[in-house]
C-alpha cells in the first residue's frame, strides 16, 4: 500500500483531472441534468456508482481481456452497471427515473467512464482503480452540483427545491439555453482561478530566483 | 400520418434540435467544430450511422428483445449494435471508397461514443415506440439537425478564434456561450408548430 499514490489518485480526480472543467468530458449530462441541485446530485451519484464498479471490474479482468476487443468488453461491463442503476431507480425512485431516464441510459456512452477504464483501470490495481473512480466521480458530482445550484438560483429562483421569496422564475426558452451560458462562465472562472494560482507560483519562483540564478552564475564562473 | 411525420421531422431539425435543445452529442459538437471541413465530415458521418443504427436497433428491439421479454437489456443491446455497425461501416467505407474513408478519418470510430446516436435510438425505439418508417425518418432528421448545428457553430468559431477575448474565456468557454445564443435562436422556432 503506497499512501502517496492513494492520496495522489484521490485528489487528482477532484482538481487536477476534474472531468468537467479540465478534461471537458461528459458534457451532455453536465448541461442536460443540472436544472436543479437535486437532479444534478442524483446524476452525479449514479455516474459515480457506475464509475467505481466499472473501474473495479475492468481492473480485475485486465489480464483476461484481449487487447483487440477491449472496447466492446468495457462497454459490456459499463452497461451492466448502468442497467443495475436503471432497475434500482425504477423500483425505488420511479418519479425521478421518468424525468431522468434518457440520460441515465446515456451513462453508457459517457466519455468519462470509458476514458477512465481505458487510461487508468486497464493498467492499475483494483484498489487504486476504485479510488480513481470514486475521486473522478466526486469531481464530476461536485461540478454538477455547483452548476445545479447556480442554475436553480438564477433560472428557477430557488435553492435545493425551496422557493426564494421575491425571486421570479425564468420562462422556458431562457431557462433551456441558460445551461450552456452557466457552464461556459463556470469553466472560464475555473480557468481564471487556475491562471491566477499559476501566476502566483511563477512570481514566487521569480522571487526566489536571484539566489538560484546567483548560484548558477557562480557555477558558470567556476566552469570558465 | 404523413403530416405528423413531417412535423416531427421539422421539430427534430430545428425547434427540438438534438444538440441545442436535447443536449445530446455535445462532446463532438464542441470538439470537432474547429474547422468547417471536419465539422461537415462529422455531421455526414453522424447522419449515416444514425440512419442505419435506427434500422438495426428497431429490428433488434421489436424482433429479438420484446419476444424474448428481455427488453430491460436494451441499453446493452443497442450500444453493442451501434459499436459493431460503426466497425462494419468503417470496413465497408475503407474497402469501397478510400476517398470518403480518408475524409471521415478518425471521426468514424469516435461516433460510437456520440451519445446522440444511442439517445436517438433509445427515444425513438423504446420511449416513443415509433413504427419502423417513423423511426427511420426521425433518425435521419435528427442527424440533419446535428449537421446543421455543428456547421453553424464551426462558422461562428472561425470568427471567435480571431477575436480578442479575455484569456480565461478562450477555447471551450466562449464556444459554450456561443452555443447558448444559438440555442435561444433555435428555440424561437418552437412556436411555428404549435
Amino acid at each position: 500500500m503506497d499512501k502517496t499514490k492513494i492520496k495522489e489518485t484521490f485528489l487528482g480526480g477532484i482538481i487536477r483531472n476534474n472531468p468537467t472543467f479540465v478534461l471537458v468530458l461528459g458534457t451532455c449530462p453536465t448541461i442536460a441534468m443540472t436544472t436543479s441541485l437535486f437532479q444534478a446530485f442524483a446524476m452525479g451519484i449514479a455516474t459515480t456508482f457506475v464509475l467505481i464498479f466499472s473501474n473495479l471490474f475492468v481492473s480485475l479482468l485486465r489480464d483476461l481481456i484481449p487487447d483487440k476487443v477491449r472496447i466492446p468488453c468495457y462497454i459490456v461491463i459499463i452497461s451492466t452497471f448502468v442497467i443495475i442503476v436503471q432497475m434500482v431507480m425504477q423500483k425505488f425512485m420511479p418519479d425521478l427515473y421518468t424525468t431522468m431516464r434518457a440520460f441515465i441510459a446515456l451513462i453508457v456512452v459517457n466519455c468519462i467512464i470509458l476514458a477512465r477504464a481505458e487510461s487508468f483501470a486497464s493498467c492499475n490495481k483494483p484498489l487504486y482503480s476504485m479510488i480513481d473512480g470514486f475521486s473522478i466521480g466526486l469531481g464530476f458530482t461536485g461540478a454538477l452540483c455547483l452548476i445545479g445550484i447556480v442554475r436553480e438560483f438564477f433560472a428557477g429562483g430557488a435553492f435545493a427545491g425551496m422557493k426564494i421569496p421575491g425571486f421570479p422564475a425564468m420562462s422556458g426558452t431562457g431557462a433551456s439555453a441558460f445551461g450552456f451560458i452557466v457552464f461556459g462562465c463556470m469553466m472560464a472562472l475555473f480557468n481564471f482561478v487556475i491562471q491566477k494560482v499559476n501566476e502566483r507560483k511563477e512570481k514566487m519562483k521569480a522571487a526566489s530566483l536571484p539566489l538560484s540564478g546567483g548560484k548558477a552564475e557562480r557555477l558558470g564562473e567556476v566552469q570558465v | 400520418m404523413t403530416a405528423s411525420v413531417l412535423s416531427v421531422m421539422f421539430a427534430a431539425v430545428i425547434s427540438n434540435n438534438i444538440v441545442l435543445s436535447q443536449y445530446q452529442g455535445i462532446c463532438p459538437f464542441l470538439g470537432v467544430s474547429k474547422k468547417l471541413s471536419s465539422a461537415a465530415g462529422m455531421g455526414f458521418a453522424v447522419i449515416f450511422v444514425m440512419a442505419i443504427s435506427a434500422v438495426f436497433t428497431w429490428l433488434v428491439y421489436n424482433y429479438i428483445l420484446l419476444p424474448l421479454k428481455i427488453d430491460y437489456l436494451y441499453t446493452m443491446a443497442f450500444i453493442l449494435v451501434i459499436a459493431s455497425l460503426v466497425q462494419v461501416t468503417e470496413m465497408i467505407v475503407k474497402r469501397y471508397s478510400p476517398t470518403l474513408y480518408s475524409a471521415l478519418g478518425v471521426y468514424l470510430p469516435l461516433i460510437t461514443t456520440n451519445c446522440a446516436i444511442l439517445g436517438t435510438a433509445n427515444s425513438a425505439v423504446v420511449f416513443s415506440s415509433y413504427a419502423f418508417i417513423e423511426t427511420f425518418a426521425v433518425s435521419v432528421a435528427t442527424g440533419v439537425g446535428f449537421l446543421f448545428a455543428i456547421l453553424l457553430l464551426a462558422c461562428v468559431r472561425l470568427k471567435t478564434d480571431r477575436a480578442d477575448i479575455p484569456k480565461c474565456f478562450r477555447g471551450f468557454p466562449i464556444t459554450l456561450v456561443t452555443a447558448a445564443i444559438m440555442a435561444m435562436a433555435f428555440a424561437g422556432f418552437a412556436g411555428i408548430l404549435a
